[in-house]
């Protein structure tokens, strides 16, 4: 069966790219401590050493559209262009080219499917920075294969958070049982409390600090059941208009499982608080 | 209302350079050219296959032809359209970081929870 050797859960920052390019008397004041955390984090994913990468993350209306909206989406093609145009504009992000691993994706999406997960896929995806950021931090060199999972957490209606988890368990069962000898590592990126388009946006900190500290802790501590207990898709509009994203976080945290992350680290940044968690199911001693 | 309309107006021109400074020089002219020329398309059909339906409400029209991003917040368009093509237009008028952006948030800052509804 497949090893899962890792699994990433981050948030997503679009001007970390940047950020991390700039010369020091050019960057701001707290680049360098940012810098500093995701060369740690990464570490994280170097050692456990994966083949192959799942990557989950949210479309930011760039390929998927209102229109013809899926709430789960697989890709499944040989390769991926990625980042778009308002990506370059806004965050300065590059234009990438990803390899696929399309034997993955389809296991995913048959076994997925006869799970109770009805899910959409794509056979020519342009995948955006919520799948890019992370390659840029914990894996620059973009040599890995991928299977690129799209949620829904941007167009109402929907899914509840208690779907999200269960997708995330559903995954780790499936790829627990893949047929194949390669490492797979899941990496996963969403936000904790954020606001955009709102009176409470890029304020000195994240919009809800409070929300933050006990997301970091429910994270950390693997407690899915005090994170069920207290998000509801009502109640992450409080922490900020586009806190729904947070449910990506407890996708990835229906596939750590019930325990605590073997690594966990944040961020207090202008606008957001980042957040770094690595689990690794075999233990840390397997590595 | 027709957030699904006004989305799309933010959606198809954020994501096209000319359109952007269109948009920006001549809001007026852009919309309506929208309206009449664009607003049916379907997006992955040819031109043939176009709705049939899809127009603005006064409201509506009048918050993108006045760049007024605290109307289209009211009106529930989606804060993360609206708040991207805001900055790819006026980031460039301002010169500190994120003026423009905290700006935008002042001019919306008598709002409380519950926000409008986006669900489309």
């Amino acid at each position: 069966m497949a090893n899962l050797v890792a699994i990433l859960a981050t948030t997503h920052h679009p001007f970390y790219y940047k950020t991390s390019q700039l010369p020091p008397d050019q960057a701001p004041p707290f680049a360098a401590e940012w810098v500093r955390k995701v060369a740690a984090y990464r570490e994280t994913l170097t050692r456990a050493n994966p083949d192959v990468l799942v990557m989950v993350g949210s479309d930011h209306f760039h390929q998927l559209w209102l229109d013809n909206m899926p709430q789960f989406l697989i890709g499944k093609a040989p390769f991926y262009d990625a980042n778009w145009y308002n990506e370059e504009r806004e965050f300065g992000l590059p234009r990438l080219l990803l390899k696929g691993h399309e034997e993955l994706s389809a296991y995913l999406l048959r076994e997925g499917i006869d799970r109770g997960f009805d899910l959409a896929f794509s056979n020519e995806l342009r995948v955006d920075h919520s799948i890019t950021c992370p390659i840029f931090t914990v894996r620059p060199q973009n040599d890995l294969p991928i299977v690129p999972i799209y949620t829904n957490i941007f167009a109402p209606p929907l899914p509840r958070p208690e779907r999200f988890v269960k997708l995330g368990q559903t995954i780790r069962e499936l790829i627990d049982a893949w047929p194949s000898d390669l490492r797979v590592a899941v990496i996963g990126t969403g936000h904790l409390s954020l606001e955009l388009g709102g009176p409470r946006q890029f304020g000195p900190h994240g919009p809800d600090p409070e929300f933050d500290a006990q997301a970091v802790e429910w994270i950390a501590n693997g407690d899915i059941d005090g994170c069920l207990a207290n998000v509801t898709l009502d109640s992450l509009h409080a922490p900020g208009n586009a806190t729904h994203g947070f449910m990506d976080f407890m996708l990835m945290m229906g596939i750590a499982g019930y325990r605590k992350a073997d690594y966990a680290d944040n961020l207090d940044l202008f606008h957001t608080m980042e957040a770094y968690f690595t689990w690794y199911p075999n233990g840390v001693d397997s590595l | 209302m027709s957030r699904y309309l006004l989305n799309k107006f933010l959606f198809t021109i954020d994501r096209d350079p000319e359109l952007v400074e269109k948009y920006r020089d001549d809001p007026a002219g852009t919309v309506a050219w929208w309206e009449a020329e664009q607003a049916n398309r379907v997006l992955n059909c040819t031109a043939g296959e176009a709705s049939t339906w899809l127009a603005f409400e006064d409201a509506e029209r009048q918050a993108l032809t006045g760049h007024d991003h605290v109307a289209l917040f009211g009106l529930g368009a989606h804060p993360f359209l609206t708040l991207t093509l805001w900055i790819a237009m006026f980031e460039r008028d301002h010169t500190e970081p994120l003026a423009m952006q905290l700006d935008y948030a002042a001019k919306l800052a008598h709002l409380t929870l519950p926000y409008p509804d986006i669900a489309t």
